[in-house]
Parts: C-alpha cells; sequence; structure tokens
C-alpha cells in the first residue's frame, strides 16, 4: 500500500481557535481575580467581563473516555471549553456563574474533587513510574494515587499557611524535575548496576558507556576475550545513566529500591528566591500497592508545617527561618550521615557559624 | 464496562481502586474493556507490584518518515507473557500553546488514539506534550498520518529543542507581563526543524512564564527560562488597599512586613512602594491584585541553564539577560537562542546540557562567546576565590 498523503512540520494547531469568546474578547487586559470558594475562581476584565473557573483533578494517566467525559461537561456547562494546568489540573472555564455548581455536581458524580488553588495541595506533578519507564526505583502513578487519597482534604480546602505542591519523580533522572518541590517523593535506587558481560559487547558502545559516568567509575575490561566494562562500586552512586547509555547494565533491585522525601524547595519569586528541595528522610521502602511507609511520612511533614508555619511562608521559608536544626526537632526525623553532603561543593552546605539555638 | 471479565487477576492494582482520589488503575480497566493492550498493560503491572521492579525495556529506534523526534520506543521485557505490549511505544503530540482546547478538539485526538494506540494518555507529560502510552511499530506511520490530517504533530524527544510550554499568560491572568502563548507557537513554529530533528549535543528545553511566580516553573524545569518582569513602577489603587482592609486583611503584616526588600509602608491610609529598590518578587502583587498591578513597561528575564540532577547535579537556570522586550516578531529572543545553539552546538560534549556546558568553559567566558556583556544580576555575590585567570597583563619591553 502506498503510503498516505502526510505534511511533515505543520506544527500544532493556533491557539486562539481554543480560547473561550470571553477569553478571546479580553485577551490580555484582565483586572483582577478572586477566589470564590476552594477550586473556583473568576476573573475580571477591564471592559467588566468575568471568566469563572473551576478546577477538577485528574490521575493524570487517563483513558480516552475519561477525556470524552470531560468535554462532555465542557459542552455542558461550559460551552465547550476547558484546559490542562501544569500540575495536571483540568480547568473548566465559563461566562456563566450560574454554571458552576451544576458542573462541580456533575464532577461529583464522576468522582472527580474540584481544589487545588491558593493555599492548597495541588495534584501532584509525577513521572511514569512501573507503567512505562526502564529505569524507574519505585512506581509513580500508585504512590501518588495513595498520597492524594490520604491528603485530598488539603486538596479540596485552603487550610494551609501557604501553597505546597508536592512532586514524585521515580529516579534521578526527574522528568517530573523534582528538585523544587515543597515536598519531593524520589524514587532511589541503592546498588550499583549489574553487568552482563555476554551481552555488553553487542548492545553497548564501550567509550559512551564509560563517559557516561559522572564520578568515573566504570572503566573497560577485557572478560572471557569480550570487550565490556568494570564498575569501581565504590564510586558508583546509583544515577542509572551507565543503564540509558548501555542496556547490558540494569540497575534495578528489588529488594533495596525504594524512595527518599525531600522538602523546601520551590520556584515562584515571591518573598524567597527560588530554592532545591534538601533531604528529609534517606530512604523508605517500597511496599506496594498503598506505601504506608510514605504517605505516613508525607502526612507528619505536611502536619508539622502546617502547625508552624506562619501565614503565606512555604515550607522552604519556614524551615529556613526557624533553621533546619529545629526542623528535624519538630519534625522527630532523624538526622544521619546521608543528610550531610558528599558530592560537588559539598562545603558549601556546612554550617560555619556560632549561631546556635539550644 | 462492569460486565467485562478482565484476562489477568490484578488483586494489588484492585486496591488503588479505593479510596477518593481519581484512580489511574480504573483508568486503564476502562481502556483495557475495549483494547487488548491496555489489558496487557494491566497484567505487566500486577506484575510489577508483585516483584517491585519495572518490566520495560530500554527504548528502541522507532519514528516517523521525515522525523527524527517526537517517538519514544518502549518494549516489554515481558513480551512472551504479556504479548498485548511487547511493543507500547509513545507518541508526543505538540500540546496548543496554554493547554487551551475545545471538546471538539479533544473528542477528534481521542478517536484517532482509539483508532491507533491502547487508549491510554498522559494529558499532559512534563515537557507539556499531550503523550499518547502504548501503539506498535507497524500503526506508527498511521497514526501520525491521522493526526496530521487533521491538524496535529510530533512534538520533540532526544537531543533536539523538546516542545516549548508556556503558562496561559494573557488568556486569563492578569500577571503576565507579555504574550506568553505568542511567543511560545511562534517559536514553535520557527524552530519546526530543531524540534523535529535532534542535531543538539543533548535536549533543550524552553519554558515560558508571564511573570516571576513561573507557573511553569521555568527556572528549574528549563535550558531556557523566559519569566515576565516589568520595569516601572507598580501601578496602585489607594481605594482598593482601604477595600483589602475592610475585608479583613493586615497589610502590614501580610503584605509590606513580608516584602523581601522592606520597599513598601502602609501607614493605614496611604500604601507606598519605592520602586527602586523593588526586586519584582510578586508577593504584594500576588495577595492584592485589585490594588497593585505590575509596571507597564514590561517584557522578560532571561534566564539559562536549568536542569535535574543527571549528570552534573541539578541547576537553576540563572541570570544571562536580565530585561528583555518581548514583543512580536519576537526578534531579540531568536537572535539570543540562535547565538546559544551556535556556542554551544559547536562546543557541547555529547549529553552535556548548556548548563553543564556554561560552568566547564566558565560563566565569563561563555557570556563573552555569546556577547553579553558581564552584569552583576548574573551572580548571588562576586568570586571568593583568588583563583583569577587574567587575560590582561603587561610584558617587559
Amino acid at each position: 500500500m502506498a503510503a498516505a498523503k502526510r505534511e511533515t512540520d505543520i506544527g500544532p494547531p493556533h491557539y486562539e481557535q481554543f480560547l473561550h469568546p470571553v477569553i478571546k474578547k479580553n485577551y490580555g487586559t484582565w483586572k483582577y481575580h478572586e477566589t470564590l470558594k476552594p477550586g473556583v475562581m473568576v476573573h475580571v476584565a477591564e471592559s467588566g467581563d468575568k471568566i469563572f473557573t473551576v478546577r477538577a483533578a485528574s490521575p493524570r494517566l487517563v483513558s480516552t473516555d475519561f477525556i470524552r467525559d470531560l468535554a462532555s461537561l465542557a459542552d455542558k456547562h461550559c460551552e465547550g471549553h476547558l484546559r490542562f494546568t501544569s500540575r495536571n489540573n483540568c480547568e473548566f472555564m465559563t461566562g456563566e456563574q450560574k454554571n458552576i455548581d451544576p458542573l462541580i455536581a456533575d464532577l461529583a458524580k464522576l468522582g472527580i474533587p474540584v481544589g487545588g488553588l491558593n493555599n492548597s495541595i495541588s495534584n501532584i506533578v509525577h513521572t511514569q513510574g512501573w507503567v512505562h519507564c526502564h529505569t524507574p526505583a519505585t512506581d509513580a502513578s500508585g504512590v501518588v494515587k495513595v498520597l492524594m487519597d490520604d491528603l485530598i482534604d488539603y486538596f479540596t480546602h485552603e487550610k494551609l499557611p501557604a501553597k505546597l505542591r508536592v512532586a514524585l519523580a521515580c529516579c534521578l533522572n526527574m522528568c517530573g524535575a523534582v528538585h523544587c518541590s515543597d515536598i519531593a517523593v524520589l524514587g532511589i535506587h541503592r546498588r550499583p548496576p549489574k553487568v552482563n558481560n555476554a551481552r555488553v559487547t553487542d548492545l553497548c558502545e564501550i567509550p559512551t558507556t564509560v563517559s557516561s559516568c559522572p564520578t568515573a567509575a566504570i572503566r573497560p575490561a577485557m572478560v572471557d576475550g569480550k570487550q565490556t566494562v568494570t564498575v569501581d562500586e565504590s564510586r558508583c552512586m546509583y544515577c542509572g545513566n551507565c543503564y540509558t547509555s548501555c542496556p547490558a547494565m540494569p540497575l534495578a533491585n528489588p529488594i533495596n529500591d525504594g524512595v527518599s522525601i525531600w522538602v523546601g524547595g520551590k520556584v515562584s519569586n515571591a518573598r524567597s528566591m527560588p530554592m532545591f528541595s534538601k533531604l528529609a528522610i534517606p530512604y523508605l521502602p517500597n511496599n506496594p500497592p498503598r506505601w504506608p511507609e510514605v504517605t505516613d511520612a508525607v502526612r507528619k511533614l505536611v502536619e508539622v508545617y502546617a502547625k508552624h508555619a506562619i501565614k503565606h511562608e512555604r515550607f522552604g521559608e519556614w524551615a529556613n527561618r526557624i533553621g533546619w536544626p529545629r526542623f528535624f526537632e519538630l519534625t522527630g526525623l532523624e538526622f544521619t550521615k546521608y543528610h550531610i553532603d558528599d558530592y560537588k561543593l559539598a562545603q558549601k552546605t556546612l554550617r560555619s557559624t556560632a549561631q546556635i539555638k539550644f | 464496562m462492569a460486565d467485562h471479565v478482565h484476562k489477568y487477576k490484578t488483586p494489588m492494582l484492585d486496591e488503588l481502586e479505593k479510596g477518593p482520589w481519581p484512580s489511574f488503575v480504573k483508568e486503564i480497566k476502562r481502556a483495557a474493556a475495549k483494547r487488548p493492550m491496555a489489558e496487557g498493560l494491566l497484567g505487566q503491572l500486577e506484575r510489577s507490584y508483585k516483584d517491585k521492579q519495572t518490566y520495560w525495556k530500554h527504548g528502541g529506534l522507532v519514528g516517523i518518515q521525515g522525523y527524527g523526534a517526537g517517538i519514544i520506543g518502549r518494549y516489554s521485557a515481558l513480551g512472551t507473557e504479556f504479548p498485548e505490549v511487547a511493543a507500547f511505544h509513545t507518541v508526543r503530540i505538540n500540546q496548543p500553546a496554554g493547554w487551551f482546547y475545545t471538546s471538539k478538539a479533544l473528542r477528534t485526538l481521542c478517536d484517532i488514539w482509539d483508532k491507533h494506540g491502547s487508549g491510554l494518555l498522559n494529558v499532559h507529560g512534563s515537557t507539556g506534550d499531550f503523550v499518547l502510552l502504548g501503539t506498535t511499530s507497524e500503526k506508527l506511520e498511521d497514526c501520525f498520518t491521522d493526526y496530521s490530517n487533521a491538524g496535529w504533530d510530533l512534538g520533540g524527544s532526544s537531543s533536539d529543542m523538546r516542545t516549548p510550554s508556556c503558562c496561559n499568560g494573557m488568556a486569563r491572568c492578569e500577571f503576565a507581563c507579555f504574550d506568553t502563548m505568542a511567543l511560545c507557537h511562534d517559536l514553535t513554529m520557527t524552530y519546526q526543524d530543531e524540534l523535529h530533528r535532534p542535531a543538539f549535543p543533548y535536549k533543550f528545553k524552553i519554558k515560558i512564564a508571564g511573570c516571576p511566580n513561573d507557573c511553569v516553573a521555568s527556572i528549574a524545569r528549563s535550558d531556557l527560562s523566559i519569566m515576565g518582569t516589568w520595569k516601572d513602577e507598580i501601578r496602585i489603587d489607594q481605594a482598593e488597599c482601604q477595600a483589602y482592609i475592610k475585608a479583613g486583611m493586615d497589610i502590614v503584616a501580610e503584605i509590606t512586613g513580608m516584602c523581601p526588600t522592606a520597599c513598601m509602608t502602609w501607614d493605614g491610609k496611604t500604601m507606598k512602594i519605592n520602586n527602586h529598590e523593588c526586586n519584582r518578587c510578586m508577593h504584594c502583587i500576588n495577595f492584592m491584585p485589585k490594588a497593585l498591578r505590575h509596571g507597564k513597561e514590561t517584557g522578560a528575564t532571561i534566564l539559562v541553564g536549568g536542569k535535574a540532577p543527571i549528570l552534573e547535579g541539578a541547576q537553576l537556570a540563572s541570570v544571562v539577560v536580565p530585561f528583555m522586550p518581548m514583543k512580536a516578531p519576537f526578534s531579540e529572543i531568536k537572535e539570543f537562542i540562535q547565538k546559544l545553539w551556535d556556542v554551544w552546538g559547536e562546543n557541547g560534549n555529547n549529553r552535556e546540557r548548556i548548563g553543564e556546558f556554561m560552568l566547564r568553559v566558565g560563566v565569563g567566558n561563555f557570556m563573552e562567546s555569546i556577547g553579553e556583556a558581564p552584569n552583576p544580576n548574573m551572580v548571588m555575590h562576586p568570586r571568593e576565590n583568588p583563583y583569577i585567570f587574567y587575560e590582561e597583563y603587561f610584558e617587559e619591553e
């Protein structure tokens, strides 16, 4: 069969055709916005026109029928218009305030909660995990599901001192870029890759594999007359970069893989500058299907923050104000050798002062 | 759906159908009721839950004729046991700027995916694409042809310009300092070749935020962060300040007292801002949007080099151009992007992100090579070590 006719490089459709008429008319002339109730806001334009937004949850990994459900609700209540946020929420937009409550009622019938604005926990951004990736140290969708099951009141209500952004990445590659989140759950491998010497020659380019290692732990080697590589295990930090270059060096290790918890990062510039998340818990086991150790740890962190931070203070701003020694005291978390950085520029993270609280 | 009998038993995954948050397991089962591929995914995922490890193999080389990117090959390590997912490739469809859709557009996207794939998708992926999970090599060409004929195209993957993404900007936000969606669409269309045919040392992500709140996390997640800002004065509506007081706001405790530069005062009657000292953090504007608005001389701060940890450690993007006007046809930012790509493309190592490249050659040298004059906004503070590589010195005559 001859190839069907089609063009290349047409690019995405122009966004303008997807904009709600009220948005199109008032584009670039929005004056202010207000929150009407959790998950619902109104934007008011210079013209006096209003666009109402209802923010709804999504599990991110969805079926086409889920998207059709959303499309039907958009047709029924929102003149056929909707969008998605950078945290995988679905936002319904309508010019009519009277459409809001019937829409929320219909969402509830589908089991979809509304919230995620302002001082709440919005949807957890996450990666593929065991669902569709070759390097994960944990699942992504499953851990997110059990966390949000537990934290849903913080999604549907705005009862935190400030917004709290949670993210999950299933390995250090961080497709989910969790390194600047208020609370980050990060899958970790804890053992070096196992080299399958018989397959390295066929599957891998040796120089690329050697140079893929950030700590120069990988060396070329000859085993049974075949070219392969060896790993200096004392130098390996389990990043998995070699496995991405060389499939004959698998890293998965069911009894040692797990998750670590990081806190206090942010990307916005409000008040303090953007910050990286810092290590809170170096290791928790993978305990599917509901990861109880992880949900307990995250809930505890959320509750301690909610109790002690002042209004508008993000997690990292709070921890910096009280000092990290106090953070460990309040959370009861163990401070271990692993909390002290020993990679490049580690000295910058040491405390060189006699200003100590007792 | 209730009547459908699933091929594989999934006692562990079934636990994740419980609870108040929408369930991805329920979604996989919905797709599985119609398509065997999703059924296979249930089987393999249950095995992963039991064994605590992934069963996906390293990606293979698959693609569309005329494209070098946009499809990610994915094969199962348990292909004989779960033949439905022996091949389960990803298709990245370039999202419309700002992630706005109509119900009609979404139905078209879904109908084509049901015809050619598993019926499962991510809305959206981390980079911003509309991500379709699970199809076979044989179906790719027909699948793409249907999308192309419906007006959609592939996004990026591998060592190319990844699909640019942006916040909803002027479409629905009063904080937007420039038209993020216009810029995002323009860059995406201008650089179709760079998006679809990998020719860089490594990936290059562009994210565009309309203000320093950075709702798309551009500073953390992109090699080139274009973040809206303004140069002139914050516009104050004194009457609306009073209205916030009446509504119960403690302006001193919540707003002026939390200003990081202490550049604003509230004496109970009048809001005063020393704009020369304001660092554009957005705190006051965020919480008093009716009373305070950003200035009118708007543009963007350009930051370069953000990335996740692999290889040399995580980096936040850092300032290269403190202020650049950002208006169509966006010539200045395009010239800037071209300079970045020329220098990094020529001198970057294989799998070296531009942020790592900058540090390797020295940020001062990097700035020189792209023609940017040193500016104190580029650093937290001047250098502390005395190991200076002097380039000017005297020779004895």
